[in-house]
């Protein structure tokens, strides 16, 4: 390790080797992320097979019914399925952390934050890999749009920027983690939001106090920014609001999570 | 090429919130030596090795890797050590061949040289065989070879082993003992902690004995030992009937034990007092005869008021494991 080799060259070679380790420990420890697969596909089929047919009255009037909800709520769903990657990326981070590996890895010179980073990637692949199957079975359930090329890449815009958002933010979750039980319970919060948003109904039939936080929440530019893409209208301030969130999020989990990663242990 | 010492501790403090754990410790370790740390649970070991291999930061003091200072040059520092936690530090997902070229890649072998080194730990280490197989299905002696394999993978000149057999069965202890002492050979400096006086007689070079955040004594095993005065003479006799007669010809010195049938005398080293003592038995019907010189236990005992595998409380504060 010549000191003329570049410190950036090898933060991202150790940060390559490091996703190669993650997701080759999510190849072998399936059980997570069968159920990231699991959860948004119950919901899926639970929302447009159980709530579908009176939800669907609800929002669309008397012409409303299963079909029009399941396109008022795919949206949601995908965007669900992503916070879903992110709580079983904390709970992959706090299993990791609880081993003695990292603390080898800390003693070696090894670009810190590549464990990190290693992480992140894999789990950003395997949002994009849970993205794309839950629109491919709302597609088979029915699910059509007149999407445009500019629709397509906002939508691969706004799942990179969330999913790298959300996974940077169940790092920090999961790094700080005091046992892999609280990972598992912390996270579960971002679950919750897509429901206290615009993912399964329109915000203005919540009660007041209830749609003004709906209004101010993430995840209600999100699952609009990403209801219009998919729809080929244009996703207007929704998106821009979105990926200033994404960055907002995405910074305070990254900064944080170094900052617990490099701290002394137990100070 | 320095000269420097492989370790060199002077003055560590380190305080976990308001409880002391390292109180004012000075430690050398000649290059190509043996160091053991020895203590009970609880006495600040694992503190020690995780300071000296920069997973944490001294409060006060100074610790110097081959001439580089852990705080102010720690990757210098970790370009040189190796490091094998108490708990095993491999991915229990990943085989043997898997975790030993993640480490590989780590520290930047090129694919050919990694391979190759891989290749050589896996024999050195006797893993052939179990190469390719997940390590969560190792035993616990494996998953040490493995662990120590993945440690030298870089060939570190220093190498801390953090209670390297804890919970392992004498087997395992005894091949782990082959590996460190291979090591060695190599002119790898070896730091190890353990509770185990044994471990700690048979490995290394200088003792340092640590109880409660210090190093109470150091020195060879021999040297160690000659502090504890003396050790014991022991006759075990035939029946009760022969108690009386023993302990008139032994004196006061001697110390009765009724039930073990045992009558026990301080030794002082001499052949002259073996001599003596077995020609006024003469006529007592004596079943064995032993020969106690200390042992570490004695000395330990003697230095710090309590036996060495003796828990002493834990603190809740302290870390359970490695790193968290």
């Amino acid at each position: 390790m010549s000191a003329t080799t570049s410190t950036l060259g090898l933060a991202v070679r150790d940060s390559v080797t490091m996703s190669r380790r993650s997701l080759r420990r999510l190849i072998r420890y399936p059980a997570l992320t069968v159920s990231v697969i699991g959860m948004p596909l119950v919901f899926l089929l639970l929302f447009v097979f159980v709530f579908g047919e009176t939800m669907g009255a609800g929002i669309g009037g008397t012409g409303g019914g299963r079909t029009e909800y399941l396109h008022y709520v795919v949206p949601g769903i995908l965007v669900m399925s992503l916070a879903g990657v992110a709580t079983s990326t904390a709970i992959s981070i706090a299993m990791d952390m609880s081993e003695g590996i990292i603390a080898r890895f800390k003693t070696m010179p090894v670009a810190r934050v590549s464990v990190l980073t290693g992480h992140v990637v894999g789990a950003v692949l395997q949002s994009m890999l849970v993205f794309v199957l839950i629109l491919a079975l709302a597609v088979v359930l029915g699910y059509r749009t007149d999407v445009t090329a500019s629709g397509v890449l906002t939508t691969a815009v706004l799942v990179l920027a969330i999913s790298l958002a959300l996974t940077w933010l169940s790092v920090l979750m999961g790094i700080s983690a005091k046992s892999v039980e609280t990972a598992s319970n912390t996270p579960m919060i971002l679950l919750l939001l897509p429901f206290l948003g615009s993912g399964f109904v329109p915000t203005d039939t919540l009660p007041r106090g209830l749609a003004w936080f709906a209004e101010y929440q993430p995840f209600t530019p999100w699952m609009e920014a990403m209801r219009a893409g998919l729809g080929g209208t244009g996703a207007g301030t929704d998106l821009w609001v979105s990926l200033a969130w994404c960055l907002v999020i995405g910074l305070a989990g990254y900064v944080g999570a170094k900052r617990v990663y490099n701290r002394d242990p137990t100070t | 090429m320095t000269h420097s010492p492989a370790l060199e501790i002077t003055g560590l403090h380190k305080a976990y919130g308001d409880h002391p754990v390292l109180r004012g410790i000075d430690l050398e370790a000649p290059p190509g030596s043996v160091v053991a740390l020895l203590g009970p649970n609880g006495a600040g070991k694992t503190t020690m090795v995780n300071v000296a291999s920069t997973l944490i930061r001294p409060d006060s003091g100074t610790v110097c890797v081959l001439g580089h200072d852990v705080v102010r040059d720690a990757e210098r520092v970790r370009e040189q050590i190796g490091m094998t936690g108490q708990y095993s530090a491999l991915d229990s997902l990943f085989t043997g061949r898997e975790n030993l070229r993640l480490m590989a890649d780590l520290v930047h072998l090129s694919k050919v040289e990694g391979r190759a080194r891989v290749d050589e730990l896996l024999e050195r280490f006797d893993l052939v065989d179990a190469a390719d197989r997940p390590a969560a299905t190792y035993s616990g002696g494996m998953r040490r070879r493995l662990d120590v394999a993945m440690t030298m993978i870089a060939r570190p000149r220093l190498i801390f082993l953090d209670e390297p057999t804890t919970g392992l069965d004498p087997r395992s202890r005894r091949a782990v003992w082959d590996l460190v002492r291979e090591q060695v050979a190599e002119g790898v400096t070896v730091f190890l902690t353990t509770q185990y006086l044994d471990e700690a007689d048979h490995l290394a070079d200088r003792i340092a004995v640590l109880d409660g955040g210090r190093i109470v004594a150091s020195g060879t095993s021999e040297q160690l030992k000659s502090q504890v005065p003396g050790g014991h003479l022991e006759v075990r006799l035939g029946s009760p009937d022969d108690l009386p007669a023993a302990a008139t010809a032994l004196g006061d010195a001697a110390t009765v034990d009724s039930d073990a049938l045992t009558v026990t005398m301080p030794y002082d080293g001499e052949v002259a007092q073996v001599r003596s003592l077995l020609s006024r038995l003469e006529g007592v019907d004596v079943t064995t005869f032993a020969v106690h010189t200390p042992d570490l236990d004695d000395v330990f005992l003697a230095l710090t008021g309590h036996a060495a595998t003796a828990e002493t409380p834990i603190d809740p504060r302290e870390p359970q494991e490695a790193i968290r």
